[in-house]
């Protein structure tokens, strides 16, 4: 474990986001290294070799090479459990922990990642809004934010009583999302409310947010 | 003797049988709970308590209730880790984190355009829903790019995350299946030689097998 970490990725990718805001809450030291997608650098051979989806991020330590950001997380979360934010929970609630984390990965962020295309990737790069994929994707997202409203209505975070990786991996698409029209779907529900404003304003979020500045 | 755990929802639901598969691999009894979805029983309240976005599966182990198939499967792999197949989910962090960047690969490269192509042209027509011509070609479009990316991984290793099979190929099996047997789609698969070579030693597995019979006879 002694050997640094080094992420791949770009400080826009809210995949490669993920991953920072886990080493920043876990206050662990790692080498950053930018990809350039612009010029097509993560279709190249030298990076497939550590993501042979050619997608950020990618993670190295040592010989170890993952991809997926919620592997890397996982891995991390995990492997360094004793040092910085606790980000697991051990024993019997690690279920239902898990249970939200895949929650996020199929329930969410399918929903929120076409959104934040939509409405705020598109228009930074100049491409027109699909407005009937807007509508029906935030038909979409309404229904999982009422069932978000009720879970947190009985749950201080999303996987129990602590903030997780359940709560963390929502981080970059939910900052994103409340830039655009999407937020009032988010500051409608209160307990939904409140939870995004106590998981943004959490600091090693906002030293990922300040790299993207 | 242990309570045998409740899974429900039907073996015909792939997230359904990625589960059951599972609970075969690791020897834990089981049974399942019907949950009769042409009558909307999956979005009935009863029903959304154990799982509130209303789809199947949900699952029950003495007083844990779960949802979620991938992390129904990981529950159960974790509690019964000397049972059955004790290596599925890999024995060490590293191990785990590599069959966990493929099982997260399986969720979100290879699960959504093979979950449209086999909704579009496995259950669509048993459902007398019109097919999109537009979402099968873009969605075979993504698949191959995809299964492209698998074919190389699987001339390097026997399965995905190394030499043994694990949960990170179990995973591949519901919509693979649905693919291969109830689609024109399985040249996909067939058509590429390491792809073809994984698809039948997996598919190959009692675990599996089982899982198919049962589908036959619900």
């Amino acid at each position: 474990m002694a050997e640094i970490m080094k992420v791949h990725g770009s400080v826009i990718s809210t995949a490669t986001q993920r991953v920072l805001a886990c080493l920043n809450e876990k206050e662990l030291e790692f080498e950053f290294i930018p990809v350039n997608m612009a010029v097509g650098e993560h279709k190249k051979d030298s990076f497939l070799a550590i993501n042979p989806f050619g997608q950020v991020p990618a993670f190295e330590q040592g010989d170890l090479k993952l991809f997926e950001s919620r592997a890397i997380t996982q891995y991390i979360a995990h492997g360094y459990a004793e040092k910085g934010t606790t980000l697991i929970i051990p024993g019997k609630p690690m279920a239902t922990l898990s249970v939200w984390m895949e929650v996020e990965a199929h329930q969410f962020d399918p929903v929120a990642s076409k959104l934040n295309w939509e409405l705020f990737f598109k228009p930074m790069f100049g491409i027109p809004t699909d407005n009937a994929a807007v509508e029906e994707n935030e038909a979409k997202l309404t229904k999982v934010l009422d069932v978000y409203e009720a879970r947190l209505a009985q749950s201080k975070y999303l996987g129990g009583d602590i903030f997780t990786l359940a709560d963390l991996h929502h981080l970059p698409n939910i900052s994103c999302a409340m830039k655009t029209q999407v937020k009032k779907l988010f500051d409608s529900r209160p307990h939904v409310s409140a939870w995004v404003a106590d998981i943004t304003s959490r600091p090693a979020w906002c030293k990922v947010v300040a790299m993207g500045k | 003797m242990a309570t045998p755990v409740k899974v429900y929802g039907p073996p015909l639901s792939t997230a359904v049988s990625r589960v059951l598969a599972t609970l075969l691999e690791k020897d834990v009894p089981f049974q399942i709970i019907p949950v009769d979805m042409s009558k909307g029983e999956h979005k009935k309240p009863d029903y959304l308590k154990i799982q509130p976005f209303g789809q199947v599966p949900a699952f029950q182990d003495e007083s844990i209730s779960l949802f979620e198939s991938r992390s129904i499967c990981r529950y159960v792999c974790e509690k019964y880790a000397d049972k059955g197949n004790k290596g599925l989910y890999g024995t060490n962090p590293l191990e785990k984190a590599s069959i966990d960047q493929w099982v997260e690969a399986e969720g979100q490269s290879f699960g959504p355009p093979s979950g449209a192509l086999v909704f579009q042209l496995a259950f669509a027509p048993r459902m007398n829903i019109p097919q999109d011509q537009g979402a099968i070609k873009q969605n075979e479009e993504k698949l191959r790019k995809v299964l492209d990316i698998y074919e190389r991984r699987l001339g390097e290793s026997r399965f995905l995350a190394g030499d043994e099979f694990t949960f990170a190929d179990l995973s591949h099996l519901p919509n693979g299946d649905y693919l291969v047997n109830a689609t024109d789609k399985g040249h996909l698969f067939t058509s590429r030689e390491n792809l073809g070579r994984w698809w039948n030693e997996i598919s190959d597995r009692e675990s599996w097998k089982k899982v198919v019979e049962m589908r036959k006879s619900s």
